[in-house]
């Protein structure tokens, strides 16, 4: 005899899996370009903050204001109106490739900012200290300030991550695919109530699960 | 060794500018521990970072080891840096490394090589005596702990000059004991210059060998440990000597002493003290000495001892018998009502 559980994964199963893998594809990929550009982004508001390194009010304004405007923008927009940037980029505006861009282009700020705030706390003196010791700026920036700050750093990319999550779920809409679009094209579209409740109870366990990761991990990795 | 040559620095905030420094000029000689003392917002702060140009002067220039650095390129700068080590309040360790790679990191970034930053590491953890605490983290350490670490991080780099910014300021008093005598040993067995900025009198007292005090961004006074704390002129030189020896006694008591006599404070060093030059004078004199109050401490390694005391008797006799205590080697300071602080009779 069948339980319903066998007979619903045999059903759904594939297509769960695969709008799962989407997901982990969309949400790896965004968030490693993300971080390559936004770990930066936020180094460089950090030191070119007035009294900092660098300090340098352009940069510093015209850096603050893309932020937030990009920011201001919720992703649903933001994924149209970037539309002919996009396929200028990857050549294509759908599939996974054509979500990619503005996912990258949505985080990447958010990313700057969290990176921002995490740089921040790292105390004046040790930079100071490092400074008085002859060391390379770059090498303060890397050994001293990025070091200092990972445990909130990891904190604030599991934030980050989370987000993405939210947003790759309406990247359905451009073909992107993933659990979101799944939910959206059966469980709301066709009525399938059931792939609507799996679909949210996997995701609830994926963020859950990110959250404990990134916790666990940032508590490791501080010290004091 | 180190030459501030009429250096001025100005911050300007948004209730004004601030004159952090004003034209100060210092020298440090090789091999001594010079002390810069004063009270919060003096600029003795902005001074000791204008050495290593953490703070840039405005005017002036800050010579160390003959070489003017407010004129090196960024390059050469870092590299005289390297020679000038700097120790915190805030002992500004890694919180994410442990005591190893504290002091290791930043000798691998000057590029050293792994056997070599091994080997200092290893070494100066010794001299700090923590070389049990290889693998702790900083939060698991004490205060005075921290600063060893921290002097050893500075010391890894061999420096000829050591910096010291208030740090034993933040220290319970056993604990800044141990850390002065750290500075001491340092001072005589590595030969390390070492200038210091602290407001706290005992740190001059127990290892400096020349004071400045500061004030408004001036430097009010200077001079040898033993001429500031024998004869302070300035009134906030004063207040720091009494700080650490209060020989206060209430106007009126004084009124009616100096009515029969004078009161004086007397000052001596080393094996004297103070009391047969005073025995002496009671025999040779027409006078009778009355011990008021007295101490005695250590000025660096000198016993350095004051004794204030009422002479009864006739004005020329006590002249006399203050010019007999001072071919005693013994320093002689008067005190007034009018004034009730130290002038010099003599």
């Amino acid at each position: 005899m069948k339980t319903r559980i066998e007979e619903f994964l045999e059903l759904w199963g594939s297509d769960l899996w695969e709008a799962t893998l989407q997901t982990f594809q969309m949400v790896g990929i965004a968030l490693g370009i993300s971080v390559l550009i936004g770990l930066p982004l936020g180094i460089l508001l950090v030191l070119t903050r007035p009294e900092k390194a660098l300090a340098n009010k352009y940069v510093y304004q015209i850096l603050n204001a893309i932020i937030n405007i990009i920011r201001s923008v919720p992703f649903i927009i933001l994924l149209f109106f970037i539309l002919p940037f996009t396929k200028l980029i990857v050549g294509t505006s759908i599939g996974v490739k054509g979500v990619i861009v503005p996912l990258v282009v949505y985080t990447a700020p958010y990313i700057a900012r969290l990176m921002e705030t995490a740089l921040l706390e790292v105390d004046r003196g040790v930079l100071e200290a490092y400074e008085a010791m002859g060391i390379k700026t770059r090498h303060i920036i890397w050994h001293v300030l990025v070091r200092e700050s990972r445990s909130s750093i990891i904190l604030g990319l599991t934030i980050a991550t989370i987000g993405l999550i939210g947003a790759s779920a309406m990247a359905g809409l451009v073909g992107g695919g993933g659990l979101g679009d799944l939910a959206y094209r059966y469980g709301h579209l066709r009525y399938e109530v059931d792939v609507m409740y799996i679909t949210v109870i996997l995701l609830i366990i994926l963020v859950q699960g990110l959250q404990s990761l990134g916790n666990s991990l940032a508590s490791r990795l501080k010290k004091d | 060794m180190i030459e501030l040559v009429g250096i001025s620095k100005t911050f300007t905030a948004k209730q004004g500018s601030i004159h952090a420094l004003k034209n100060v000029s210092i020298s440090v000689k090789k091999g001594e521990i010079y002390g810069v003392i004063g009270y919060s917002g003096a600029g003795k702060s902005t001074l000791i970072r204008s050495v290593n140009l953490l703070e840039k002067p405005d005017s002036g220039s800050v010579i160390v080891n003959n070489v003017d650095l407010t004129k090196l390129s960024n390059g050469k700068l870092r590299e005289a840096r390297g020679q000038i080590g700097m120790i915190f309040q805030g002992f500004n360790l890694l919180k994410t490394a442990t005591v190893y790679e504290n002091i290791a990191l930043p000798l691998k970034l000057t590029g050293l090589g792994k056997q070599e930053v091994e080997a200092r590491v290893t070494k100066y953890l010794n001299i700090v005596g923590l070389e049990e605490k290889h693998h702790a983290y900083p939060s698991e350490l004490s205060g005075g702990q921290k600063q060893r670490v921290a002097i050893a991080r500075a010391l890894a780099h061999e420096p000829e000059i050591l910096l010291s910014d208030e740090a034993t300021s933040a220290l319970d008093p056993d604990t800044t004991e141990a850390i002065l005598e750290l500075l001491l040993k340092i001072n005589k067995e590595l030969g390390i210059t070492i200038l210091l900025i602290t407001h706290e009198m005992n740190v001059i007292q127990r290892i400096c060998d020349r004071v400045a005090v500061m004030e408004d961004g001036e430097v009010i006074e200077e001079g040898t440990t033993r001429e500031i704390f024998t004869s302070p002129q300035h009134h906030t030189t004063k207040r720091f000597v009494n700080s650490l020896f209060s020989h206060k006694i209430p106007d009126e008591i004084l009124a009616t002493l100096n009515e029969t006599g004078q009161v004086v404070t007397l000052s001596f060093f080393g094996e004297s003290s103070g009391e047969p030059a005073l025995a002496l004078v009671s025999k040779k004199f027409d006078v009778y000495p009355n011990i008021l109050s007295g101490s005695i401490t250590r000025l660096k390694e000198e016993n350095f001892g004051q004794l204030l005391i009422h002479l009864k008797g006739d004005t020329a006799e006590i002249e006399s018998a203050l010019n007999f205590l001072e071919q005693q080697q013994v320093h002689v300071e008067g005190l007034r009502v009018s004034e009730n602080k130290n002038r010099r009779i003599s």
